[in-house]
């Protein structure tokens, strides 16, 4: 099966959030996967994008994200690019830590590391890349995270 | 679909039935002025019927954890009523399924309230 791949270019704003999320959820319908894989794969990406367009762009209108997707034989590959300073992913508190559990905020790279069964984090100096892989069909061989 | 919310009363308790999604924005929002406007108010038994919320995101579930916290803080008590499968399951994963006094039955949960 050939790769099939798209890509947009957002804006930082909450309807880039939402918009996300819906074709996040058209894609992996198409590509076959369960209701509760759809929220899961869904759910990510919209943590993805507001971790893009809030604390990447933080609004900044002359800032972008973008989203690619790219479904193979064997995967549904997300990537979520913003603009801003890049994310230090060892910086990332652990929310299931006792002292961390009652904060509001600091779950959604959790989330995402939850649902996805590769999560990479790319920062740069140009913004930060969220990379992120489901399995078509699962595959228990695999870990919950790519070697940094 | 965005967030609804009503309330009413119950034996001293007040209900709040929300319905929808609680995400950034909106929902959000609707979620913290009703309970901050319930305490104002001097309404600290507090129930959040999520019975018909569909869909929470991290920041809805930051939201949750606020209002908890708020309510305490003020004397108050919020309990979780019928939570649904995909909340129940993000609340397990995210370890505040026994942070929150959690609910299946109405009035099991309003004779709960001290």
């Amino acid at each position: 099966m050939a790769a099939d791949r798209v890509s947009y270019t957002l804006d930082s704003t909450l309807e880039t959030v939402n918009n996300a999320e819906e074709t996040a959820g058209r894609m992996a319908a198409e590509a076959g996967f369960d209701d509760e894989e759809i929220m899961k794969i869904s759910m990510a990406v919209r943590e993805a994008a507001v971790n893009a367009v809030l604390h990447g762009n933080a609004y900044d209108p002359s800032k972008k994200v973008t989203l690619a997707f790219e479904c193979t034989a064997q995967d549904l590959i997300i990537v979520i690019r913003d603009q801003g300073k890049g994310l230090d992913a060892s910086k990332i508190p652990d929310p299931l830590a006792p002292d961390n559990l009652m904060k509001t905020s600091g779950r959604g790279i959790f989330l995402i590391r939850s649902f996805m069964d590769v999560v990479e984090i790319n920062p740069s100096q140009t913004g930060t890349e969220l990379k992120m892989i489901k399995h078509v069909h699962g595959n228990p061989a695999d870990s919950k995270e790519a070697p940094q | 679909m965005t967030m609804k919310s009503s309330t009413r009363q119950v034996d001293g308790v007040t209900i709040v039935d929300l319905s929808g999604r609680i995400t950034l924005g909106e929902g959000s929002v609707v979620l913290r002025e009703t309970v901050r406007d319930l305490l104002s108010k001097g309404q600290k038994k507090i129930l959040l019927n999520l019975g018909d919320v569909n869909y929470i995101d991290s920041s809805g579930i930051g939201e949750l954890v606020s209002a908890f916290t708020t309510a305490k803080n003020q004397g108050g008590e919020l309990k979780l009523l019928n939570l649904t499968k995909k909340v129940h399951d993000l609340l397990q994963i995210t370890k505040l399924y026994t942070v929150f006094d959690v609910k299946d039955d109405e009035a099991t949960a309003v004779k709960s309230f001290k």
